[in-house]
């Protein structure tokens, strides 16, 4: 079997084919008219585990308008083309206080996926563990071939 | 060995994925088939946009100003007919609506830069439609790197709506040359540039000021379209204004108030300093501490007082004025 790399999917509406930038616009509108504070992350250690990503600016608690998100999210991605970067909405009301809708508005173009790693442990007990193959190269040197490599289409 | 999951997983059928935002949708492609006879539902839109509403709003709240509510008249039947010939398929670029406000202090500009953003939004042309209003302190950084994270920051809060720059000629100061407000324009032009969708500028400042402001930044007045002038009010333009803050407070003019006032402002318009509705402004909250003190110190000899009392602004309150007896502003 020829691995073909793996489309990670994470947050909402990761199943569905990539937003255009209209698209990704009307749902960050949606979340602010909602009273959702839009903000930018991005990060280049695909690890489902890894949930504290690099924040690109500060979140943005008094905008009105997408326009002013979509500035960030285009920047970020100038940024970090061959990065993930997902705008997280955050609900700062009483009692709620946490991230009310969050998805992906950039991934690299080749996603080389996860390895299986088993570790032999006493009596007879395997641990199993995910190891992304991009993390075998150091921060920032991830994801950056362009596209992918010989013979592995995306 | 379970199937590779599948890198673009489909809707299935059914599904459209619209890659770039189409220019027209259906039935505008087909109202490009139209005669150039065919007649056009009009009164409708106008109706709809409820525009002379605002419009009329504008005339009766705001006193004299004729340039500013013809341009804005202008500008509201450009975006109507726009918003027509999208109707039948013909494309135009959207308007660049920067305003610059020049005047002399106390002539309106924050007033209409304040209503400009309703406006503008009654009329379809930003979409939220609040104004954000700032100064220098709000664009230009302390130290290096500091300018643009706030400039970023201000103008992003602005999009969708209304960007107003009060005092903008203090942005940029040209015999200073490590101030920071050079960084702001420039990312100021960018965005008055590239995002004419997003955002409206409108600067405002003293005409003197702003002239050289401009003079010192190449390029920045052929971004503004339209630039206002805020002429002075005349005595009876005054007066309106006068009478319209009086019945917005609830107040009353008595008796002879009406013409104590009128010469109060001839006498106060020859003085310097002299703000035109500012100055109106200050004037009557004066006359409303004297009517105080006047109806303070009668209760208190234990004259009894009627609600009349409360709302009515006498003639004596007016001519107590330090203006009247040529002292507190020296003449030159």
């Amino acid at each position: 079997m020829v691995h073909k790399g793996l489309r990670i999917t994470q947050g909402t509406f990761s199943y569905l084919p990539d937003f255009t930038d209209e698209e990704t616009k009307a749902q960050i509108q949606y979340g602010i008219d909602n009273g959702w504070a839009p903000s930018v992350e991005f990060t280049d250690d695909p690890h489902p585990r890894n949930v504290y990503w690099e924040m690109w600016g500060m979140p943005m608690f008094d905008l009105k308008d997408a326009a002013g998100a979509m500035y960030e999210v285009k920047r970020c991605r100038e940024a970090f083309p061959n990065s993930y970067i997902r705008v997280s909405l955050y609900n700062s009301k009483l009692t709620k206080q946490t991230t009310a809708l969050q998805f992906l508005v950039n991934r690299p173009a080749y996603e080389p996926g996860f390895r299986l790693d088993r570790q032999e442990s006493t009596d007879r007990i395997v641990r199993y563990t995910l190891h992304a193959y991009a993390t075998d190269r150091p921060q920032g040197e991830r994801y950056q071939s362009p596209s992918a490599p010989e013979g592995r289409d995306a | 060995m379970p199937e590779d999951p599948p890198v673009r997983p489909s809707l299935g059928p059914g599904t459209r994925i619209v890659d770039r935002p189409q220019l027209f949708g259906a039935a505008e492609v087909e109202a490009l088939e139209l005669d150039d006879d065919a007649v056009i539902g009009a009164q409708e839109l106008v109706r709809d946009a409820r525009i002379d509403e605002v419009l009329d709003r504008l005339d009766a709240e705001l006193v004299a100003l004729k340039d500013v509510k013809t341009r804005i008249r202008e500008i509201a039947a450009l975006l109507v007919v726009d918003r027509l010939r999208r109707s039948v398929g013909l494309v135009s670029e959207s308007p660049t609506l920067h305003m610059c406000f020049t005047g002399n202090p106390g002539a309106g500009k924050t007033t209409v830069a304040m209503r400009m953003g309703e406006i503008l939004y009654r009329l379809g042309y930003v979409r939220k439609g609040h104004l954000v209003s700032v100064t220098r302190d709000d664009l230009v950084g302390q130290y290096v790197g500091h300018t643009a994270p706030k400039t970023t920051e201000v103008l992003k809060r602005a999009m969708g709506g209304v960007l107003f720059i009060d005092e903008a000629y203090h942005i940029y100061r040209v015999d200073n040359e490590r101030d920071y407000g050079q960084e702001a324009v420039e990312m100021l032009l960018q965005v008055m540039e590239n995002q004419r969708q997003d955002l409206v500028v409108i600067m405002a400042g003293y005409k003197k000021e702003m002239d050289r402001f401009f003079s010192d930044v190449p390029g920045l007045s052929s971004r503004i379209a339209h630039h206002i002038d805020f002429p002075d009010y005349s005595i009876e333009e005054l007066m309106q204004i006068a009478s319209m803050m009086v019945d917005r407070q609830r107040y009353r003019l008595g008796p002879d108030a009406a013409k104590a006032f009128e010469e109060y402002l001839a006498k106060r318009m020859t003085q310097p300093r002299f703000a035109n509705g500012r100055s109106v402004r200050n004037a009557l909250d004066r006359v409303r501490m004297r009517q105080a003190i006047r109806i303070y110190e009668g209760a208190g000899r234990g004259r009894q007082l009627t609600k009349k009392d409360l709302v009515t602004l006498e003639a004596e309150d007016i001519l107590k004025s330090r203006v009247f007896d040529g002292g507190a502003y020296p003449t030159p």
